[in-house]
This record gives structure tokens, sequence and C-alpha cells, in this order.
């Protein structure tokens, strides 16, 4: 049997043939066949997850938790220090300069990334905005969600902080950077379907071991990882309730 | 839970009181009217035992507490009740989560040194395997016109 793992469509593109090499990594150790499918959108990623398709897979937090409660998942490793955190900017010659400075009707560009969207939600709160009182503007990227900041299109954007922070000086410089989030737990996990629950120790060994050997560093690398954490299940269950807490 | 001493005001001037919790236990407490913004991007985090006994918590809310770690862990949640908060916001919280619902609300919080902190918290269930293990809240941010609203319902409350 082939098994199919795929990655949550929010990862920057740039890491996409590093995936690829996980995944034959994977094959080779593991001595199975797998399959790396990959999703567009997210509409199609949760259509496969609806169809039981996925054996394995790198999700985002809000995916996780779904595979989680909803399908039974199994939590197995996360990456090394590498958080979701989400920033808010705008212009940096504007007249905002505090997310309190924002007013009702405030214009917001965002992506389609339901963590950083959740989390920037949550700081503009303090400027009693929510959904109801704001105008969002979907940009298929966080490129578009700065230019979208520069021209003035919108008061601010929300970003991933680590893509925020691979943005060119030139474009970073334009910006200002109103809150950072500082949430340290809510992260990426990698898991399995409870079918293949007996793999479990296999693979944990080796996603952790890739660490210590020269073609796990240059994949790991490939995919913007410096190395997995243990990932147990109640780890992933607490991150599931704190953003379970966080969408009130 | 030990009461509380001028020691712990660091200087400041305190409103002695004595708060009578839930469980009949008694403390005496100092509130100096000093505000402690919370911090910008953070959350504060919190766990418990099906009881209010305080398992877990992160970093922001050790250095907002003004507790040590050790000082925090095993000891009730009451620990940081203020004596601006009327009793029935509690009793809602605690009716709401036994059921297994989430509950969310602005909370007044006293401080070691009797300073306060608003928060917006939100009160989780941990539910593993159809059982409640224990609660999670987390605390953000909170909204100067949702911090005044409340000060002023929960005066009508006391
Ligand atoms: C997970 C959790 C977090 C809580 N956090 C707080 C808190 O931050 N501040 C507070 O005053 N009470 C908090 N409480 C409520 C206390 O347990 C307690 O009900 C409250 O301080 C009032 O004391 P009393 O119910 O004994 O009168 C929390 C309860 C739970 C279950």
């Amino acid at each position: 049997m082939t098994l199919t793992f795929t990655v949550s469509p929010d990862f920057n593109t740039k890491y996409l043939p590093g995936w690829f090499v996980v995944n034959t990594l994977l094959q080779r150790q593991l001595g199975e066949g797998i399959h790396l499918e990959t999703f567009d959108d997210f509409d199609a990623l949760h259509a496969a997850m609806r169809a039981d398709q996925i054996d394995l897979i790198y999700a985002n937090p809000f995916d996780a938790a779904r595979l989680v409660r909803d399908h039974g998942f199994i939590a197995v490793a996360r990456p090394h220090q590498r958080p979701d955190e989400a920033i808010i900017a705008a212009r940096a010659d504007g007249a905002i300069h505090a997310v309190e400075d924002l007013r009702p009707g405030a214009r917001i560009a965002s992506t389609d990334n339901p963590d950083v969207h959740m989390m920037s939600m949550i700081m503009i709160e303090p400027a009693d905005l929510d959904a109801t009182n704001v105008a969002i503007q979907l940009r298929p990227n966080y490129v578009l969600v700065a230019k979208s900041v520069l021209t003035g299109e919108a008061d601010v954007g929300f970003f991933l902080a680590e893509t925020f922070d691979e943005l060119s000086a030139t474009v970073r410089n334009q910006l200002r950077v109103l809150v950072r989030s500082q949430i340290y737990v809510i992260s990426h996990a990698f898991l399995i379907h409870p079918r293949i629950g007996d793999r479990f120790e296999a693979l944990q060994r080796v996603l952790l071991g890739m660490v210590n050997d020269p073609k796990g560093r240059a994949a790991l690398d490939d995919v913007g990882i410096q190395a997995w954490d243990p990932m147990d299940q109640e780890e992933v269950e607490f991150m599931i309730d704190l953003m379970v807490a966080l969408t009130a | 839970m030990r009461d509380m001493t001028l020691d712990d005001l660091h200087g400041d001037v305190g409103v002695e009181h004595t708060l009578t919790y839930a469980d009949g236990f008694r403390r005496r407490i100092y509130a100096v009217e000093r505000e402690v913004p919370f911090p910008e991007g953070r959350l504060i985090v919190s766990r418990t035992d099906p009881a209010g006994i305080i398992t877990h918590a992160n970093e922001s809310f050790v250095a907002m507490s003004g507790f040590s770690l050790d000082e925090l862990i095993g000891e009730q949640h009451y620990i940081l009740r203020h004596p601006a908060m009327p009793a029935v916001a509690f009793k809602g919280l605690w009716d709401t989560i036994n059921q297994g619902q989430k509950w969310h609300g602005y909370v007044k919080n006293l401080r070691k040194d009797g300073a306060y902190y608003w928060v917006h918290a939100s009160v989780v269930p941990n539910i593993r395997n159809g059982r409640i293990v224990g609660f999670t809240s987390v605390r953000r941010k909170p909204s100067r016109s949702k911090v005044a609203e409340c000060t002023e319902l929960y005066k009508t409350l006391m």
C-alpha cells in the first residue's frame, strides 16, 4: 500500500522542492511507498481530509486541530523553535502607530492562512475591532498583503511573522510593525492517521534522527526546519485547547 | 496561601481587604491603585486540575502575576482574585465550564504586589476520552471600552 503524505498549503513555495526531498528520505528510511500529494489551497486539502485520503501530514495548527479532534490523528513531531506567530503592520510613514489607532471600518489585507488570521484578529481586539466592523481584503500571498498596505488600499496587513521577516529590506523599511505575537506554543505538527499508528515509533525515530545525518540535515534545511522535537498527544491537545479558547 | 503583608507592596499604599473565597478560605490582601499594562502580543496561559488548582503557568503569567512559578503551582487560582471582582462573575465561570462549555469574560486580577491588570479571559475544559481532566485559561489584551464597561458593571454586582 502506498501511503499519502501532504503538507498544509500555507508553506512558502520556495520549500516545495524540499518537501519532495523529505518524502524521498522518509520512503527510503521507512522502506515504504509514500506519495507526496500537494494541494493548491485549503479547500482541496479539506476535501481530501473529509474523504479520509491522508496518512501523514505536516499540518498547520488549524488543520492539526481538526485532524486530531475529528479524525483521531496522532501527533509525532513538531519543528524545533519554529512557532507560528503573526505580525500586524501599517505604512511606516502613515498615521497609524499602534493597534489602538485603528478605527471601525479599518481596511485590512490578509491571506487565507487561518492561524495568522486568528492570531491577528485577537490582536486588533484592544481597538474594539472584530469581524463585524472591519473590511477584510483577501490577498493570495504576503507580498501582495504588503503591497496593499504600501499603496494605501489597506490600513494594515496581517502577516506570518516568519514570512514578514523574509520580505525584502526595501519593503520592510516602508512598513511599521504595530504588534508581533509571542505566543510560542502554537506551531505546525507532523501527524499520522490512526490506521498507520503502528508506524509511530519508526517514523518518530526517522524524523528526530534527521538532524544527526548530513542528508537529513540538508533536507531539513530545504524546508526551513532546524530539527524535529518529539510531540506527544497531550502537547497537541494542549495546543488545540488553547486555540479553542482563542476562537471565542 | 498566606496573607499579604505590607512588605509585598514595595512601598506602594494599599487598601486592606479580607477576601472570603467560595470554599470558605479567608485571606487578607492589600489592593494598590496601580494598573500594570498587558504585555503586547502576548497571551497569559495557565491550566488547572478540575478543582481549579494551578498545574501550569506560562512565562507571561508568572511575569504579570508577580509570583514565582513555584509559588503558583499547587495553589488555587483565586490567588489572583481582586476585591473589585464580584463573586457572581466567577459563579458564572464555574457553572459554564463544569457543563463542558467555554467561558469568556473580562477579569481584573490582583498581583502579588497589590497592583492589578485587566484581561480578556477565556476558559475551556480539557476533555480527554470524554472526561473533564482540567481547564485551560488564555488571557489576551482587553479593549479599554470593555474594561470601562465592566468596571461600572461589576460595581453594581458587588
Ligand atoms: C482555568 C481557570 C483560570 C482561572 N483564572 C482566574 C484568574 O485569572 N483570576 C481569578 O480571579 N480567578 C480565576 N479563576 C477562578 C478562580 O478559580 C476562582 O473562582 C475566583 O478567583 C474566585 O474565587 P471564589 O470562586 O473562590 O470566590 C480561574 C478558574 C479556572 C478554572
